[in-house]
């Protein structure tokens, strides 16, 4: 174990910079979600070195990972369902076409 | 450094030597480790695919007999050079990647196919000295290894730009990811039972007494998702010649093919070894047996190994006995089959031991023993109850519906 | 130069380089493709911070679950937008720009962080991660709640999934 700690703290910020990329920059509202997936892993990878790295004997690091796959697995399922739901009505996946509550 | 140290130890004697071997050659300690790794991870593959030849044999020779046949039987004895000719005739054949095909995604899924079966050997304890690595969550990898093969099988069906090949990824996803959640809760009950994840720790504990004996449903609902994991029949919609001339694969030719047959066969070979080693005591569980005078042999890695292959065997064998011996079923059945009877049915299955584990444990074993047995034999009978209560009620009802004589 | 900062640096060049993938390919499918190679990295990294429970359910649950589920999602929506037609806003470069201004910030402020170039002290003999993880998530005074939470919230996922993208029984 030779790593410093700022070495998994910059490959996640990096991570976590590329996925908000991803965010801001795609039209197909799947791959926005794709990004999400990138930042909320980048965020992981921070929890677990911090466990690692601070105090093992306090799992608080791991169980916060452990509940963020949950947020996440949640997360994917009904955001993906709402655009299943959407491109049948509405035929797009394109964000900015999903316009109807905007004026 | 003795020919006894070699048969109590192998792996770890061959290690050894070859290590003493290449630092003898002037190499550095850290590197002639990783050497040694690598060597035997190359042997365990190579072990792995060898026997993989001889699962081909041994499959089209069972399923000869299922279906009254001789199987191959010209090349050399007993057509035992039959794999060989068949490995070189994929090798020579033409190897295609249709039009329209994405053709790197097309050519990385048979090896992720492959490799995700392989990679289960990295678990496998064929001995308490011969295994790749004693992981503490080791039953967690083998269901990461089974999401690699539903990657692959998406893989292959998407980029071969067919329909049938597509819509028996779709199928197979299906199959996958609803029969992994009954795979996942029954393979906490040896978890419980031994209390520890890793593979070793639970052979170690059924030395006494089987996990079979313990949970004879659990093992059923295994073996039942374990066949559907395997995309055989009667859970083969993956494939389903009759309607999907082959499924996923469809489009691959020669040697491409030739790995995703060969990683459906190691992989119900594998799945037998595991049977084996979650409810059938793997390398040992021989009753106590080992302990009784004259018979400390038992314990010698290498019988070990033999006795783990050959309960592998047997557990191939009736995953086989299974796939010639029933027909397909349809897919709405199949999704039924399993959320409305195998979830309920295997948490019930994985309640029960896990309340009884605690309550029994201090009792003299065959009462421990035939408390859990019993609650089986309890839970199976009640569960055939509701099953033949609900039948009855489904043919009443289709008695009314059926067509009353027509007066004209 | 070790051979785990090696093993670190192959590792994190893989995951920037298939995220980067992820974010700027064209063709969707081959976007979902190349999270799941960043996923395996993040796994990768998991098991060299000793969390192999951790780099297990990441196999698990990220492709064996999330990874396919995306995959089937730009396979039922994939009608339209196929792999052709602009995949990224036309002001592209303002996100850019925006990801690489926070960037250095964050490298700014984690080097400046006191402790940031710490090195983890070897795990105690016998130390059972998976056995401390699960006894601190069913334990009333660690994460039970958390944990509970969690699950409700999944079961409310799953119903609300199945509603909104269930078929839509006409009233």
């Amino acid at each position: 174990m030779s790593i410093p700690l700022s070495w998994y703290l910059i490959l996640a910020a990096a991570l976590f910079c590329i996925g908000l990329f991803g965010v801001l920059s795609r039209r197909n509202a799947i791959a926005i979600l794709l990004g999400v997936e990138l930042m909320l892993n980048a965020v992981n990878i921070n929890l677990v070195a911090f466990w690692r790295y601070l105090d093992p004997a306090q799992m608080a690091g791991q169980a916060f990972a452990v509940i963020v796959f949950a947020v996440a697995a949640a997360e994917v399922a009904v955001g993906l369902a709402l655009i299943i739901s959407v491109y049948r009505r509405r035929k797009t996946v394109v964000a900015d076409e999903i316009d109807l509550m905007k004026w | 450094m003795t020919f006894a140290d070699f048969l109590n130890n192998p792996v770890n004697f061959i290690a050894d030597w070859l290590t003493g071997l290449l630092t003898g050659w002037g190499l550095p300690d850290a590197l002639a480790t990783i050497l040694v790794y690598v060597i035997g991870i190359t042997v365990l593959i190579v072990f792995a695919m060898v026997l993989d030849i001889g699962l081909v044999w041994v499959e089209r020779k069972v399923v000869a007999r299922f279906q009254d046949r001789l199987g191959p039987n010209r090349l050399g004895p007993f057509g035992l050079i039959q794999p060989f000719a068949d490995i070189i005739k994929l090798v020579i054949k033409e190897d295609i990647t249709p039009a329209g095909a994405d053709k790197v995604i097309f050519n990385i899924a048979p090896v992720l196919a492959a490799v995700s079966v392989i990679a289960l050997w990295a678990i496998l304890p064929l001995s308490s000295k011969i295994f790749g690595v004693d992981m503490n969550v080791a039953l967690l990898y083998l269901v990461a290894a089974g999401a690699l093969g539903t990657l692959a099988i998406i893989m292959a069906g998407w980029s071969s730009n067919n329909k049938y090949a597509l819509v028996g990824a779709f199928r197979m996803v299906a199959n996958m990811v609803s029969y992994e959640i009954p795979m996942v809760v029954v393979l906490l009950i040896p978890t419980i039972l031994a209390d520890t994840m890793s593979v070793q720790g639970i052979t170690q504990a059924q030395d006494g007494l089987w996990f079979a004996i313990l949970s004879p449903l659990g093992f059923l609902i295994f073996f039942i998702s374990a066949i559907a994991e395997l995309g055989r029949t009667p859970f083969d919609l993956i494939e389903a010649e009759s309607e999907l001339t082959a499924g996923f694969n469809v489009e691959y030719s020669g040697m491409k093919f030739g790995w995703f047959y060969a990683s459906e066969l190691l992989h119900a070979f594998t799945f037998g070894g595991f049977m084996a080693v979650l409810f059938f005591g793997g390398y040992g569980g021989f009753f106590g047996l080992e302990k009784v005078a004259g018979f400390g042999w038992l314990t010698n890695p290498f019988i070990e190994a033999a006795v783990f292959i050959a309960k592998a065997m047997f557990g191939y064998w009736a995953i086989m006995w299974v796939k010639y011996s029933l027909p397909r079923i349809r897919i709405d059945h199949m999704l039924a089959f399993n959320w409305k009877f195998l979830v309920p049915l295997s948490l019930v299955a994985l309640a029960t031991p896990a309340i009884l584990h605690k309550v029994l444990i201090d009792l003299p074993t065959w009462q421990y023993a035939l408390g859990m047995f019993a609650s089986n034999v309890v839970i199976a009978s009640g569960t055939i109850e509701i099953l033949r209560a609900n039948s009855r009620k489904q043919r009443k009802a289709e008695e009314k519906l059926s067509p009353q004589p027509v007066k004209n | 130069m070790t051979a785990e900062k090696i093993i670190f640096l192959l590792t994190g060049a893989l995951i920037l380089l298939s995220a980067l993938m992820v974010v700027s390919t064209r063709k969707l499918l081959h976007a979902a493709l190349w999270l799941v190679v960043t996923l395996f990295g993040v796994a990768v990294l998991y098991a060299m911070l000793q969390a192999s429970f951790l780099a297990v359910v990441q196999v698990v649950v990220y492709i064996g679950a999330i990874a396919i589920l995306f995959i089937f999602a730009v396979m039922l929506t994939r009608r339209e937008m196929r792999d052709q037609g602009q995949q990224t806003r036309s002001n592209w470069w303002l996100p850019a720009l925006l990801g690489l201004l926070i960037l250095a910030g964050l490298v700014f402020l984690i080097l400046g962080v006191p402790g940031a170039d710490r090195v983890p002290a070897a795990l105690p003999e016998g130390f059972d991660a998976v056995r401390v993880l699960g006894t601190a998530l069913v334990s009333p005074n660690a994460y039970v709640l958390p944990f509970e939470v969690a699950s409700v919230l999944l079961l409310a996922a799953l119903v609300g999934a199945v509603y909104l993208a269930g078929a839509g029984k006409k009233p």
